[in-house]
C-alpha cells in the first residue's frame, strides 16, 4: 500500500482533460521522480494529487484514507507540504518571517524545527534577516523548501524544484532532498533535469501527454534502452 | 535677525503646523486606502464616506455626551467619543462586505468592477450620512482652544509674528503618531499583522501556508474602520464637520496613497505629508515672508502667492499626474504592504 497515491486520475482545468487514468504516488522514506516531455502533465499530475485540480475519475489516498475531496488547506493540515514552482516564496518578507508563516497553522513551539531548517540549509540562518526578494534563485528554492517543512509534512511534493538554478546549486539542492527523505518523509518531485533526478529517485514516473508511459525504479528507468532514447536524449 | 525670525515663524505658523496636521489626517486616511489595495486589491473610492460615517457617528455620540453633561475638559470630548465611532463605521465596514464585496470576492471578479462597486457604495454611505445628520457644517470642537496662543508667543519671544497650535493640531499629531506606531507594530511583530502581510505578497502560497483569506480581509476591515474613523474625526476637529468635503478628500488621500506607493503603508504616510505640504506651499502668500528677508525698498506689491487656495486640489492632481507620468509605482515602490 503506497503511503501517498493518486490512482486512474482524469481531469483538467475545466476544459479537455489533461491527465488520463494518470497514477503516481510514493512511499515514506522514498523519493519519486516525475518526468517527462514539455506538456506532458507533469505538474498537473501534481497539482491533481494536492487537491488544486478537480478530478473527474480516479481518487486520491493518503495512508490509505480517500482524501480526494479535501481542499489543498486541509491536505496541509493531513501533513502534506506543498512547494510551487513558481512564486514559492513571500519576497516582500524575511527569510524568518517566510518559516513563520509556513508554520502558521501549527500553535505549538515552532522553535525547534526551525532550528532544524536553518541546521539543513545554514544559508538561511545566515539570511534569516533578509527579505526572500533578495536571495539568489538556489537560496530562495531554499526557503520554498524550508518554508513548507515547517508544517512537520509527512509528504513533502516538490514542483521543479532546481528550475532556473546552475547546476553546481542543483546538486546541493538533491542532496538536501536526499536529507530530508532519509527523515522518513515522502518526496514526491516533477522535474525537468530528468537524469540526475532519476539517479536519486527511488521511483519514477515517466508521463507523456497526461499518460503514465513508463513506471519502474529511477535505476530502471536510467537503464531502459526506449526511455533514454526518448526523454534522456540517448 | 529678527526679521529672519519673524520670517521663520511665519512659516511655521501657516505652512508647518497645519502641515503637520494635515499631513497626519491625509497619512491616516492614506494608510486605509492603501491597506484595503494590499489586501483586496482595489481602490476603494468609498473610503472618503467611511470616515465621514465614523466621524458622524463620533460627532452624534459627542452630543450626546454634552448634553449629559460630560466633557473631557481640556481635550475635545469627541475623543471621548472616538471609539463608538469607530465601533459604527467598523461595523459599517463589515456590514458593507459581507452584503457586497464578498459576493464579487466569490465571482473573482476584476478590480475595475470592485472600483465601480465601491462608487456605489461611497454614493449610498454618502446619502445615508447626509440623511441621518443633514449636510449642513458642524463645529465640534470644545474645550481648551490653542496649546499655544499667537498672542503668549509674541509676549514671550518680543517678536512681530505669532505661532499659534490649536489643541487639534496637537492632538491630531499626537493621535497619528501612535496609530502609525500601532499599525505598524501590528503588521511587523504579531502571528495576525504577518499573515496580512503574507496573504498581500502572495496569496496563493498564504492559502497553502493554512491563512484564512475571509479572516484576513475581516481584519484589513476592522482596521480601515478604525483608521478611518480616526482620520476623519481628526479632519472634522481641526476645521469642521461636513459630510461633502470628505468627498473631495478622497482626491489628495488617493495622491497621498499612489505618491507613496500604493499598498505600501510607510509610502502612505511619507505619501500624505508630501500631498499636504505641497498644497499649503504653493497656496501660501508669501508676501510678508520676503518683507521681513528683504530691504525695506525691495518689497514686493503683490501677494507672492504661486496659486490660489481655491485651486488646492489641482495640486493634489498636478502631483498625481506628475507621480504617475515619472515613476507610476510610487516613492517606495509600491503594490505590496
Amino acid at each position: 500500500m503506497t503511503y501517498l497515491a493518486g490512482e486512474m486520475m482524469t481531469g483538467g482545468y475545466g476544459g479537455a482533460d489533461i491527465l488520463h487514468e494518470c497514477s503516481i504516488g510514493v512511499d515514506r522514506g522514498e523519493i519519486a521522480v516525475v518526468v517527462g516531455p514539455n506538456g506532458a502533465g507533469k505538474s498537473t499530475a501534481m497539482k491533481a494529487v494536492f487537491g488544486m485540480l478537480g478530478l473527474r475519475t480516479g481518487r486520491v489516498t493518503l495512508d490509505g484514507e480517500d482524501i480526494t475531496s479535501l481542499k489543498p488547506q486541509e491536505r496541509v493540515l493531513q501533513g502534506m507540504g506543498f512547494v510551487p514552482q513558481n512564486q514559492n516564496v513571500f519576497t516582500t518578507m524575511t527569510v524568518e518571517e517566510n518559516l513563520e508563516m509556513g508554520a502558521f497553522i501549527r500553535r505549538d513551539d515552532i522553535s525547534l524545527t526551525m532550528k532544524q531548517v536553518y541546521a539543513l540549509f545554514p544559508v538561511l540562518h545566515e539570511k534569516r534577516r533578509q527579505p526572500a526578494g533578495e536571495l539568489s534563485g538556489g537560496q530562495r528554492q531554499q526557503v520554498a523548501v524550508g518554508r513548507a517543512l515547517m508544517t512537520q509534512p509527512q509528504v513533502l511534493m516538490l514542483d521543479e524544484p532546481t528550475a532556473g538554478v546552475s547546476p553546481i546549486v542543483m546538486d546541493e539542492l538533491f542532496d538536501r532532498i536526499i536529507e530530508v527523505a532519509k527523515t522518513g518523509i515522502a518526496v514526491l518531485m516533477v522535474e525537468q533535469n530528468a537524469r540526475q533526478a532519476l539517479e536519486i529517485a527511488d521511483r519514477g514516473f515517466v508521463l507523456v501527454q497526461g499518460r503514465n508511459a513508463y513506471t519502474d525504479s529511477g535505476v530502471a528507468l536510467l537503464a531502459n534502452p526506449e526511455v533514454r532514447k526518448a526523454f534522456l536524449g540517448g | 535677525m529678527t526679521d529672519v525670525l519673524n520670517a521663520i515663524v511665519l512659516l511655521g505658523n501657516f505652512v508647518l503646523v497645519p502641515g503637520l496636521a494635515y499631513g497626519s489626517q491625509l497619512a491616516l486616511g492614506a494608510l486605509g486606502v492603501t491597506l484595503i489595495y494590499g489586501i483586496l486589491r482595489f481602490s476603494n473610492l468609498a473610503h472618503g464616506e467611511t470616515m465621514s460615517f465614523g466621524a458622524m457617528i463620533t460627532i452624534l455620540v459627542t452630543w450626546l455626551l454634552q448634553a449629559n453633561g460630560i466633557s473631557f475638559h481640556p481635550l475635545p470630548t469627541a475623543l471621548l467619543a472616538l471609539p463608538f465611532g469607530i465601533i459604527g463605521a467598523v461595523a459599517l465596514c463589515l456590514i458593507v462586505d459581507r452584503l457586497v464585496y464578498r459576493y464579487y470576492r466569490q465571482q473573482r471578479s476584476t478590480s475595475s468592477i470592485y472600483l465601480i462597486v465601491s462608487i456605489g457604495v461611497m454614493l449610498i454611505t454618502g446619502g445615508l450620512i447626509r440623511f441621518i445628520i443633514g449636510p449642513g457644517d458642524r463645529k465640534i470642537t470644545d474645550g481648551e482652544r490653542f496649546i499655544i496662543k499667537a498672542r503668549d508667543f509674541k509676549e514671550m519671544t518680543g517678536l512681530n509674528e505669532g505661532l499659534a497650535i490649536k489643541t487639534t493640531q496637537g492632538v491630531t499629531v499626537i493621535t497619528a503618531v501612535s496609530v502609525v506606531a500601532f499599525v505598524f507594530w501590528f503588521l511587523g511583530r504579531t502571528r495576525t499583522g504577518k499573515a496580512m502581510r503574507a496573504y498581500s505578497d502572495n496569496e496563493d502560497l498564504a492559502l497553502l501556508s493554512g491563512i484564512n483569506p475571509e479572516r484576513v480581509v475581516m481584519i484589513a476591515w476592522i482596521m480601515t474602520g478604525a483608521l478611518a474613523t480616526i482620520a476623519g474625526t481628526l479632519y472634522g476637529l481641526d476645521k469642521s464637520f461636513k459630510p461633502f468635503t470628505y468627498m473631495q478628500l478622497l482626491l489628495p488621500i488617493f495622491a497621498a496613497a499612489i505618491v507613496g506607493g500604493v499598498g505600501n503603508p510607510i509610502g502612505a504616510i511619507v505619501g500624505g505629508f508630501v500631498v499636504a505640504f505641497s498644497e499649503l506651499i504653493i497656496t501660501f502668500a508669501y508676501r510678508k515672508v520676503f518683507m521681513y528677508l528683504l530691504p525695506d525698498e525691495m518689497a514686493p506689491e503683490g501677494m507672492i502667492q504661486l496659486l490660489s487656495t481655491d485651486y488646492k486640489f489641482a495640486v493634489s492632481f498636478v502631483i498625481l499626474v506628475i507621480v504617475l507620468l515619472v515613476k507610476p509605482t510610487g516613492i517606495f515602490s509600491g503594490k505590496l504592504l
